[in-house]
């Protein structure tokens, strides 16, 4: 069982996840953990220390910190924890930017859960 | 006598001097010189002829004298030319007449003379008189004249230097009238350039505009159509997994009529999420469109062979149109120009472009290809052969790109050839065409610091000309 983080200012993307992964959930696989900001984030992966969290999944427009600073945030006080991005702008230059920050994968809207849940599932494997 | 023959010359020296000073070429000067001779004949032969006891010479003299004094009078009178002499002889007129009658009468009547003779000479006296008053004041009033005369002469002058004048300026003043109506007419072409630009500005300004919002509409509305999409296709995922659970318990089971309805509404609220999700699609296909709008400066730019690019796209164009719609049927030809350089675009947007461009052109001509069909009764004989066709031209004219690409379609009507580039505008039917095709279009060659213009003849066809600035050596 691995703990994954779902960061997006939009409430309802928490419905959508869950259902999404209803099947993985109910399994055992993972479990599913959301913040609603970036600073909601920092505080979810504070509590338990170590966090228990291993994948945190941003959204990069957020208001207040952007999920590129919540990515660079994370990397500098847990390096451990992989980042990956989802964006509704998939220009260069916010790819690169996530990239050259430590982003594991850089996702764009819409999302296709079947990436993500390939992803999760190389991710499982690799452990 | 003596005195009337002394008035002949007194008025032949005034007519005489009077054609030297007006006249030197006047052809009555020989007479005057004549009628001195005869005068001054007269005048010396007088003392002896008057006073000779020859009656015949006396009569002969006086008929002389009267003879000259008469012709002299009748010049006077009559010549225009001798007007001015015409005062001094109305003041000599009275003497010379009174002296004739009295000469006469002396002749014919010698007794009534002699005892009239003291009233003849004093009637001549105050006729002499009368002659030497005169004189003096028409001496006075000539002066007079002459004085007027010379003063007319000097205005005369100065009229004619004020012609002159007049004339110069009214030359200065036409040249300056031209400069004028030059400058006018350079200012209200400049007026007129202006105008266009500003048209021109306001129009880019408006497209610029209606980019951006459409890019920020787009932005606003893909967060919340993606989650429509996303739950719609999660609903179908779960009424999948029901389905699924429902055939297994139900495999070895009897269906009861509730089952059936069960699994009818099933099918139907899945046959209504697809319907969510492929109008879902669509309508992210479109708000795809609109945010290539902010994407249109984007693209990564390479030196590109436009001729191979707009070759390229005018081929996929055809290929794409006619593997949707088996009827199609239009020609195509190109005309490129080898001497054009490599150019530095973004090469798939401004193929994009060539893209919308040619799929327009092919269905507005392969369009009007079928109205024409269906058109029975077809008077222009040359409609019944008709071919649609597309044409790509490229040109390298003087340090720019230009591509042309025109079909012979209907043309595009006058009253929405301003509006065919802003987004939305489409005049296809509804599902056919989003109406960001030109749009996108337009702001991608702008990007490019080019741009797209059109020429359109209704019933003749379509030309777009877009025009991209070739790199700077």
């Amino acid at each position: 069982m691995i703990k994954i983080l779902i960061v997006d200012d939009e409430k309802d993307v928490e419905l959508l996840f869950r259902q999404k992964f209803r099947k993985e959930v109910r399994a055992g696989e993972i479990e599913l953990v959301f913040a609603f900001s970036g600073d909601e984030a920092l505080m979810a992966l504070e509590s338990d220390n170590p966090p228990k969290v291993v994948y945190v999944f941003s959204d990069i427009n957020m208001p207040g910190m952007t999920g590129l600073e919540l990515l660079e945030n994370v990397k500098s006080k847990f390096p451990d924890i992989n980042v990956s991005m989802i964006s509704a702008y998939g220009d260069t230059e916010n790819y690169d930017k996530a990239i050259k920050s430590g982003a594991k994968e850089f996702f764009t809207k819409p999302i296709d859960f079947e990436e993500i849940k390939s992803e999760i599932r190389n991710f499982i494997n690799s452990q | 006598m003596y005195f009337i023959n002394f008035f002949s010359l007194l008025i032949l020296y005034y007519l005489s001097s009077n054609i030297k000073k007006f006249n030197p070429t006047s052809p009555l000067k020989k007479w005057i010189n004549w009628g001195f001779l005869a005068g001054t004949a007269i005048w010396i032969s007088g003392g002896t002829l008057e006073y000779s006891d020859v009656i015949f010479a006396q009569i002969l003299f006086k008929i002389l004298t009267i003879a000259l004094i008469s012709g002299l009078a009748y010049l006077v009178y009559t010549v225009p030319e001798f007007e001015r002499t015409k005062t001094l002889f109305n003041a000599i007129a009275p003497f010379i007449i009174l002296g004739i009658i009295e000469h006469f009468v002396e002749l014919l009547a010698p007794k009534f003379y002699n005892s009239w003779e003291a009233v003849f000479e004093t009637a001549l006296a105050f006729a002499f008189l009368w002659a030497i008053f005169m004189y003096f004041v028409t001496r006075k009033q000539r002066k007079n004249l002459e004085i007027e005369r010379l003063k007319a002469i000097e205005r005369e002058r100065e009229l004619e230097i004020i012609e002159k004048v007049k004339a110069s300026l009214e030359i200065e003043v036409a040249d300056r009238t031209n400069e004028l109506i030059r400058q006018k007419e350079e200012l209200e072409k400049t007026l007129q350039e202006l105008k266009s630009a500003q048209a021109q500005l306001i129009h880019a300004e408006k497209m610029a505009s209606l980019g951006e919002l459409t890019a920020g509409i787009a932005h606003e509305i893909q967060n919340p159509l993606n989650f429509v999409n996303n739950f719609s296709e999660v609903s179908h995922e779960l009424i999948d997994e029901i389905q699924e659970a429902r055939n297994k318990r139900l495999e070895n089971a009897n269906k009861t009529e509730e089952d059936e309805l069960e699994e009818e509404i099933l099918a139907d609220i899945k046959t209504n999420l697809e319907k969510i999700t492929h109008h879902g699609k669509r309508a992210d296909s479109i708000v795809k469109g609109m945010l290539g709008h902010s994407r249109s400066n984007s693209g990564e730019r390479t030196p590109s062979d436009l001729n191979a690019l707009a070759d390229e796209y005018l081929r996929l164009s055809f290929h794409g149109i006619r593997a949707k719609d088996k009827t199609f049927n239009a020609d195509f030809k190109t005309d490129f120009d080898p001497s054009l350089p490599l150019v530095t675009i973004a090469s798939q947007d401004v193929g994009r472009v060539f893209l919308n461009i040619v799929n327009n052109a092919f269905y507005a001509c392969a369009d009007y290809s079928k109205k024409l069909k269906n058109q029975v009764n077809l008077e222009d004989e040359s409609l019944k052969n008709y071919i649609p066709c597309v044409k790509v031209t490229t040109r390298n004219i003087s340090g720019t790109g230009v591509i042309s690409i025109s079909d012979n379609g209907p043309g595009i009507p006058e009253n929405i050839r301003e509006k065919i580039f802003q987004p939305f505008f489409t005049t296809k039917p509804t599902g056919m065409g989003t109406g960001l095709g030109l749009s996108l279009s337009y702001d991608i060659i702008k990007a490019h610091g080019g741009k797209i213009d059109l020429i359109s003849e209704e019933g003749k066809g379509t030309e777009f000309i877009i025009t991209l600035p070739l790199d700077r050596k």
